[in-house]
């Protein structure tokens, strides 16, 4: 009845483990896994096995956009040039305290 | 973002590099690793690099694979629930290294299942290192205290590879492997402090593994070509005879503490180097047992194949339930 699934290789998940309260999950490697709980077993085993998080993000790769290094140029141009964005863009005379 | 950018696809940005740009490419390429920074998974790299970097991390890789086995074995004839413990957690860890390695390998367009296809079809190397077996209960020592001693020498330098997920991979393996020579260390301390019967057998142990220890740092500079290359690459921080002697000078003080002795007669301080000089290690042996006729290589290969095929119906059950499970949902989606 049913056609054998042909073998085929488990998706690439990324891995990001939160190292402790108060940090943002970070990104550590990769693994590959069958669904979405087993990749979050195996990420346990292989990127937490001295207490480096407290909490594990699994996501598959494929589902991740990326921005593109080749147009890398105009796609962070536009905050190069705001300069006023940054608190030194503005002079203050130096006796006025905590500013 | 994810090391990977694109990686289901694996294909990088760099396809061929002939178009025009190519130049300014590479000279962006150049600067980078000029001014000490790191190229990543989907930035411009010349194909040699890509090649060299596949080549080197996937033997890397392997090498932690094929490392479990001569330890493994004495997982259950280790003499206490500690010592067993012990072992247990360094293969697990060496399991992992693997892990890293695979992963930084295929943020460079390769897949992880088509290199272990190479592995046991020993189309690619690893480590002539493991191609020695592990005899005695002593041996479990020296691999820790010489043999991951001399890994990690080559490795630490590694962590400042130009290659960020390879330079990454490296900082997470060194902060581990420093707990693999440790343990060793202490190991042997226990032993030398025993019976006669067990110093004998440390000593006959460094014996045979001091030679092949030296050997790890691969052929001497003058017959290593890829080394200038790599070197100019950033890939590689110092070559293979600057490794070896920083192995030899930091090894002497500590089988003194041991009171062994290592089996080279040539082997003194050399006061105006401000090193020691050391014999030369048998390089035809190296030869050998790298192509493929060590003592266990034929045996580390075929257990490599075993595992992989014995583990198959795992890996098809796994798949078959996450298809099961996606068909269900699926189905649930559409009602």
């Amino acid at each position: 009845m049913n056609e054998p699934t042909p073998r085929r290789t488990w998706p690439l998940y990324e891995v990001f483990v939160r190292g402790k309260r108060g940090l943002n999950h970070v990104h550590v490697g990769s693994l590959h896994a069958a669904d979405d709980e087993m990749a979050l077993h195996n990420a346990r085993d292989v990127y937490t096995r001295r207490n480096e998080g407290v909490s594990i993000w699994v996501v598959r790769a494929d589902l991740i956009t990326a921005s593109s290094p080749d147009e890398k140029d105009p796609f962070f141009a536009p905050s190069a040039d705001k300069v006023y964005r940054h608190p030194t863009f503005y002079a203050i005379p130096d006796e006025v305290p905590h500013l | 973002m994810a090391d990977t950018g694109t990686p289901a696809t694996g294909t990088p940005d760099t396809a061929p590099h002939t178009g025009p740009g190519t130049g300014a490419l590479e000279a962006g390429f150049d600067a980078t690793v000029a001014a000490d920074r790191r190229i990543e998974p989907r930035d411009w790299m010349p194909e040699g690099y890509r090649r060299t970097l596949i080549r080197q991390i996937a033997q890397h890789a392997h090498s932690e694979i094929i490392g479990m086995q001569p330890e493994g074995n004495w997982i259950l004839r280790a003499p206490s629930l500690r010592r067993k413990a012990i072992l247990l957690a360094k293969v697990q860890d060496e399991a992992g290294h693997g892990m890293y390695l695979y992963a930084a390998a295929e943020t460079l367009g390769v897949d992880r299942e088509d290199l272990t296809e190479r592995l046991i079809d020993s189309r690619q190397k690893y480590s002539s290192i493991f191609n020695y077996p592990a005899l005695s209960y002593a041996d479990i020592g020296v691999i820790g205290w010489l043999v991951d001693g001399a890994a990690i020498c080559n490795q630490v330098p590694l962590c400042r590879c130009s290659y960020g997920p390879y330079a990454r991979a490296m900082i997470r393996i060194c902060k581990e492997e420093s707990f693999h020579q440790r343990q060793g260390y202490e190991l042997l301390l226990a032993m030398v402090k025993g019976t006669d019967a067990q110093r004998t057998m440390v000593q006959e142990s460094v014996d045979r593994w001091w030679w092949p220890s030296l050997m790890m740092f691969g052929p001497p500079d003058g017959d290593s070509p890829n080394t200038r290359q790599s070197m100019a690459w950033g890939i590689k921080r110092h070559t293979n005879d600057e490794l070896r002697q920083r192995f030899v000078d930091m090894s002497v003080p500590q089988a003194a503490a041991l009171g062994v002795t290592l089996p080279d007669a040539d082997l003194r301080w050399n006061a105006e180097r401000g090193a020691h000089d050391y014999g030369e290690p048998d390089w035809a042996e190296f030869k050998a047992v790298v192509s493929g006729s060590g003592p266990a290589n034929a045996q580390r290969v075929a257990h490599r194949r075993r595992a992989h095929e014995n583990g198959a119906w795992v890996r098809e059950a796994a798949q078959a339930w996450a298809d099961k499970q996606a068909a269900r949902a699926a189905r649930k989606d559409a009602a």
